[in-house]
């Protein structure tokens, strides 16, 4: 059952790349998406049990993370056959097949007890991805992949020699070498002290330049930039929720030795870093779809400085990490559909969007004002609690610069924003043949209700799952 | 044997400054291919015999010193470039770096203590050395090839000190590692052409469309 999720989008890429034809290969993604999406509920439902080696359980971090790719990947799928019909001259065959192998291999980090396991599924993610960002093939968007791939690639090295240290820490302590997540938090604190903490470093930093936490997010605008809107999405929600998982289970490590305090002092840093860096960025920004890679920076920044606050805090950053991931959905498409209109992602010239495709315009205003902490969405809710939890902890340092900023980034993505949805529209227009469609609108639309309702009204499930997840970090203490 | 463990490390420490110090990136290539041979020999040193151990050492030799360098040689036919022109960083100035490198990673290493089986080896130093040199080697040269052979000598570092925990580590875990490694300079190499072919050069410092002004 653990491993039918596994492959069979695999057998799906096998499939999509079997077909020869261009426009039916697109249906293959939408059929497996919701395949892995019923495979997936019935998975969160009849949870099986470990494998005998410890090697695979989906846990209810796990349960957070594979239910949020997942439905992410089903509405991003239902959305590229109808984008794809708007590509019909580039060949999809890659596309298609490099995203069902992508998701396979999601799958496969969030069921994942070993780490060795998961680092492998982690790097395959990593580079299924970069023909995901070249969609386009042109100058620019070659440009984004090889700064995404050699940043990334040597992200995920220096997490590999992380994980080596933390293998060497119990040679050293004289136990039996392990890698597996579930003996090591429980020997967490025997380990050696020095190569515990120098694995802590590495990983930290090698999963947080995967993930794009400031001062590692170099990467991120141009691959957010040139990767088509779909693909966009799937970074920002996919690809930023597995490297998160990936963090977590440090954390889950980290907490339980004696250096729990300062791992969760160096998050608390690096997303305030991150969210300072996303402020002062996302206020000149010309380009709307580099605007949203800072956006993606400050939410990492604002799900690090919940991990780092701990408590109550921490419910709040895994709900932040279910409702940034859908909320991104919305915005990447809604904006991959503007930027197909005008043939332009520059504020310059994309202009009075709301006239031009009103579905795609009111969506994108909708989805930002929910990613910038407007009640009634989701996001609002996350971020309140992590707010709240930093001043019940009298941490009002922390809890006024993360308002401040979430201030600052409101005003600085509204200017580029509002413009783009309400301006008036230009008069020497490109004339595009591009409408929004059912197949165009309809994905982002219902992610969208989903945001809204996660603001309104947290099912009984998943608020209980999110508890316990949250008891694993220590947060039920 | 763990003396001439320690030699072979020793050699893989002057690889590095080879490296550092030649324009040549075919011979760059060979340099990391031969110090992926030497790192296949090494756990044949210090484990005892398994057929898991024969495993490790066939398949990191095979990947390491074989395939993957083909794969390179492969990519710098096709652009056709045989040199690296005006590093960031200077030959000289490359090699002054790696060797204080060399140096600082003996001095890191002092700090962490081995486990008794492994007392007196120069894994760790080694290790650090040559991920520092591989880091030096990505930032400071132009050519996206010079900076796959960077990328190349980093993961070297890292595999040498996977060595210490061969035995330990099932074989699932280094066979996806070795696998994700040759994927990657695959995608690398499809990487490349393509740049060659859009930019009729294979020059990284072109690659500044999207500088943020």
């Amino acid at each position: 059952m653990m491993w039918a999720i596994v492959l069979l989008p695999l057998l799906g890429a096998l499939i999509a790349w079997l077909i020869p034809d261009n426009r039916r290969r697109s249906f293959v993604l939408p059929v497996f998406a919701l395949l892995h999406l019923v495979l997936t509920l019935t998975l969160l439902a009849y949870t099986p049990p470990p494998s005998p080696d410890g090697w695979i359980y989906l846990d209810a971090l796990g349960k957070l993370s594979l239910l949020s790719s997942s439905i992410l990947f089903t509405i991003c799928a239902s959305y590229a056959v109808g984008y794809l019909n708007y590509r019909r001259l580039r060949p999809n065959r890659v596309l298609c097949t490099a995203f069902l192998i992508c998701l396979s291999a999601m799958t496969l980090v969030t069921i994942s007890q070993h780490l060795g396991l998961l680092w492998i599924a982690l790097e395959a993610t990593t580079l299924t991805m970069a023909p995901l960002i070249y969609f386009n093939h042109n100058a620019r968007s070659i440009e984004a992949t090889w700064k995404y791939l050699l940043i990334c690639s040597v992200g995920i090295a220096i997490a590999l020699l992380g994980l080596f240290f933390l293998a060497y820490s119990t040679i050293v302590a004289q136990q039996e070498v392990t890698l597996l997540l579930g003996s090591l938090i429980s020997d967490a604190s025997s380990l050696h002290p020095g190569w515990r903490h120098a694995a802590f470093i590495f990983l930290l930093v090698g999963f947080g330049s995967k993930m794009g936490l400031a001062p590692l997010h170099t990467w991120k605008p141009d691959a957010y930039g040139e990767a088509p809107g779909l693909v966009g999405a799937l970074l920002a929600g996919g690809l930023v929720n597995c490297a998160l998982l990936a963090l977590l289970r440090v954390y889950q490590i980290a907490i339980a030795s004696t250096e729990g305090a300062l791992f969760q002092e160096v998050l608390l840093v690096m997303g305030l870093i991150s969210m300072a860096f996303a402020a002062v960025f996302m206020a000149k920004q010309s380009d709307f779809k580099r605007m949203l890679a800072y956006s993606s920076v400050e939410h990492v920044g604002i799900i690090a400085v919940a991990l780092g606050l701990g408590k109550a805090a921490l419910f709040g950053a895994l709900l932040h990490m279910v409702n940034n991931a859908l909320t991104k959905g919305v915005l990447f498409l809604s904006c991959g559909n503007i930027h197909r209109a005008y043939n332009s992602k520059s504020t310059q010239f994309v202009r009075g969007a709301l006239r031009r495709t009103p579905w795609s315009g009111a969506l994108f205003l909708a989805a930002f004002l929910a990613i910038t902490g407007s009640p009634p969405f989701g996001p609002f809710v996350s971020e309140f609690i992590i707010v709240s939890s930093a001043f019940v902890q009298g941490n009002y340092w922390s809890g006024g610069l993360f308002l401040l900023f979430l201030a600052m980034i409101f005003i600085g993505m509204a200017s580029t924003v509002l413009p783009v949805v309400l301006g008036k529209m230009p008069k020497d227009m490109e004339k595009t043949p591009y409408r929004d469609t059912v197949h165009t609108v309809l994905p982002p639309l219902l992610l969208m209700g989903v945001v809204l309702a996660l603001g309104v009204w947290i099912p009984a499930p998943l608020h209980a799952l999110l508890t316990e997840a949250a008891g694993m970090l220590g947060g039920g203490k | 044997m763990n003396a001439l463990a320690d030699q072979l490390l020793v050699l893989c420490l002057l690889l590095n400054l080879a490296v550092l110090g030649t324009s040549r990136l075919a011979f760059s290539v060979r340099a990391v291919a031969l110090q992926g041979v030497l790192l296949g020999v090494l756990p044949a040193l210090i484990h005892p015999f398994s057929w898991h151990l024969v495993f490790i050492v066939v398949s990191i030799i095979a990947v390491k010193g074989a395939v993957i360098p083909v794969l390179i040689i492969r990519a710098i036919h096709k652009a056709d470039i045989q040199r690296e022109f005006i590093p960031f960083i200077g030959y000289i100035p490359s090699l002054v770096l790696g060797a204080l490198f060399t140096a600082l990673a003996f001095i890191f290493a002092d700090k962490l203590p081995l486990a008794p089986e492994h007392e007196g080896l120069l894994f760790v130093p080694a290790s650090i050395a040559t991920v520092m040199c591989g880091f030096l080697i990505l930032m400071g040269r132009r050519k996206a090839i010079s900076q796959v052979i960077g990328y190349l000598l980093m993961e070297n570092g890292i595999f040498i000190f996977g060595l210490l925990l061969a035995e330990a580590m099932p074989v699932m875990v280094e066979a996806g590692a070795l696998l994700d490694l040759l994927v990657g300079i695959f995608v690398m190499g499809i990487v490349i052409n393509h740049i060659n072919r859009e930019f009729s050069s294979l020059d990284t410092s072109r690659l500044s469309n999207l500088r943020e002004e």
